[in-house]
């Protein structure tokens, strides 16, 4: 069974956009510089006017690795796990499983968008090959 | 320029796996070594400093506080400190080098204990972030709930990025690994002492690519004592001190290891920088390394951050032969913690001091007089130049 994230006010907008398709990054309402891990506060200009905003959901892998160790009894091997630079929002990589794919076949560079798995109240993004 | 401070002993205590030994007696056997080397007593000790501190969450990852190890080996101590965030594995020995040269403490025992291996079972590890518990916050949490729950897997990142810019293959990493398990053969301590063959590194399973079972390090059961000491206190103990030079430390990216803007360098290369900013020393000066190798991938990245070779050029650094036996700048040289066990850094620093002191039987560097460690993986890091004048 996978450890699920705490929902916070400033994460709850990540981990609940897959509700409605959506992947959600936070925003500064003042200066616009994406914030990942989403937080209350800039760090560029320190506004507290953080806004959640809704991107395209695609990307570009900026490296994998495939993971064949089971960490836990129940974990099915193997799978990859991309950390993908995202489209419309600079700076911001979103980590996660890659999926609907031969686990071997995912390379950098790879154009990839999300998808959305639900355990609970949280929405995990995950990744598929865009074509 | 010289740091007021001085590591004037160190001790290890028999390690291994599945030892089912209690940590507290580990590390009294650790002790007793270390003061023993130093030529002082317990009652000299008046300062104590770990990392990360006791951690009741993760069974055998830290299991000794601060606190019940003075009241179990009845120290008198005043100062006392214990870094969960902190330049990394060298936090605790930075720490105290800066307590002995502000005068709080005179000796200050540092430590680090695990019975990481006993407490590992089929349904259990320890080293996995956040291990048991219900919600997860902080860093770790946009990891470890993506199933990204391991740091060879961050660390695999790291290495696949690094092979697709610069060329790197598993061979390489592959030197790495069987240069550290020869020096393992000559040191009696190493836990992996068997003959570890390319085909054998290249045919072991994968972990998380590119990194297969040989480039991780191991789990084991032990304790090290480094004992560090204000420099005027130094000149009573029983081996020449070795000088701490200079020190650098860094969180110089996001507390996270994905989100780096390049993940072909990690918080070495922060701290490296800060180091060599504090000494008039050269990494020509150098004559062995101590580099964290929690997986082989770190070595060359250590090696790039410290300046003993270019950015992308420590795959044609390490096929040169430098950081094996009998190589210029060797690397870990009692085996490491891909064959020597996983002491959080501080069994290469007990090397690195051995070697210093001419006391590495066997796989002596001749005439070793600096030595450059590094500590951390992905954002945290910690550096340090020791001398023996
Ligand atoms: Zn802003």
């Amino acid at each position: 069974m996978r450890p699920l994230p705490e929902l916070t006010p400033e994460n709850t907008a990540f981990w609940t956009g897959g509700a409605q398709g959506e992947l959600i990054i936070a925003f500064c309402g003042d200066c616009d510089h994406a914030i990942h891990p989403p937080q209350l506060v800039c760090p560029k200009c320190w506004s507290e006017a953080v806004e959640f905003k809704t991107v395209p959901g695609t990307g570009t892998v900026y490296t994998y690795t495939v993971n064949h160790q089971p960490w836990m009894p129940d974990m099915p091997v193997p799978f990859a796990l991309a950390v993908v630079d995202l489209d419309g929002a600079p700076g911001v990589r979103v980590t996660a499983e890659v999926v609907n794919t031969d686990p071997e076949t995912v390379r950098i560079g790879q154009a990839v968008r999300v998808t959305f798995a639900n355990v609970d109240d949280v929405w995990f993004p995950q990744w598929e090959p865009a074509q | 320029m010289t740091l007021n401070a001085a590591i004037t002993g160190v001790g290890m205590s028999d390690i291994g796996r599945k030892t089912n030994r209690p940590a507290i007696l580990h590390l009294a056997e650790a002790v007793k070594r270390a003061l023993d080397c130093a030529g002082l007593t317990k009652d000299d000790i008046d300062g104590i400093s770990t990392y990360p501190g006791k951690a009741d969450n993760s069974p055998g990852m830290s299991p000794l506080g601060t606190g019940e190890v003075r009241n179990a080996l009845g120290l008198k101590t005043r100062w006392h400190s214990a870094v969960p965030d902190g330049p990394s594995q060298m936090a605790p020995i930075q720490v105290a080098a800066m307590a002995v040269a502000t005068g709080q403490a005179r000796h200050v025992l540092c430590f680090r204990a695990l019975t990481e291996s006993s407490s590992q079972t089929a349904t259990r590890r320890a080293s996995i972030p956040g291990a048991g518990r219900a919600r997860l916050g902080g860093w770790y949490s946009y990891l470890v709930p993506a199933n990204a729950m391991s740091a060879s897997n961050w660390a695999g990142w790291m290495a696949q990025r690094y092979f697709h810019e610069f060329g790197m293959t598993r061979e390489h990493l592959g030197l790495v690994a069987t240069g550290q398990r020869a020096f393992a053969q000559k040191n009696p301590s190493a836990v992996m002492r068997t003959p570890l063959t390319m085909d054998e590194y290249l045919g072991a399973r994968m972990i998380s690519s590119p990194l297969g079972l040989f480039d991780c390090d191991v789990p084991i059961d032990g304790a090290c004592v480094v004992i560090v000491s204000a420099a005027d206190a130094a000149k009573d103990c029983a081996k020449a001190p070795l000088t701490i030079e200079a020190m650098g430390a860094a969180l110089g990216s996001q507390e996270t290891w994905d989100q780096r803007t390049d993940l072909t360098t990690m918080g070495a290369h922060d701290s490296a920088a800060d180091m060599w900013k504090r000494t008039d020393l050269k990494p020509a000066d150098v004559d062995m390394l101590a580099l964290y190798d929690g997986f082989s991938i770190f070595v060359p990245y250590w090696l790039e951050a410290l300046g003993f070779c270019g950015h992308g050029e420590a795959k044609d650094f390490i096929a040169e032969g430098n950081i094996g036996p009998g190589g210029r700048f060797p690397v870990n040289t009692g085996g490491g913690q891909l064959s020597g066990g996983r002491l959080h850094g501080f069994g290469l620093l007990h090397e690195a001091c051995m070697q210093l002191w001419g006391q590495a039987d066997g796989r002596q560097v001749a005439d070793a007089k600096v030595a450059a460690c590094g500590m951390g993986g992905g954002f945290i890091a910690g550096s340090m130049l020791l001398r023996r004048d």
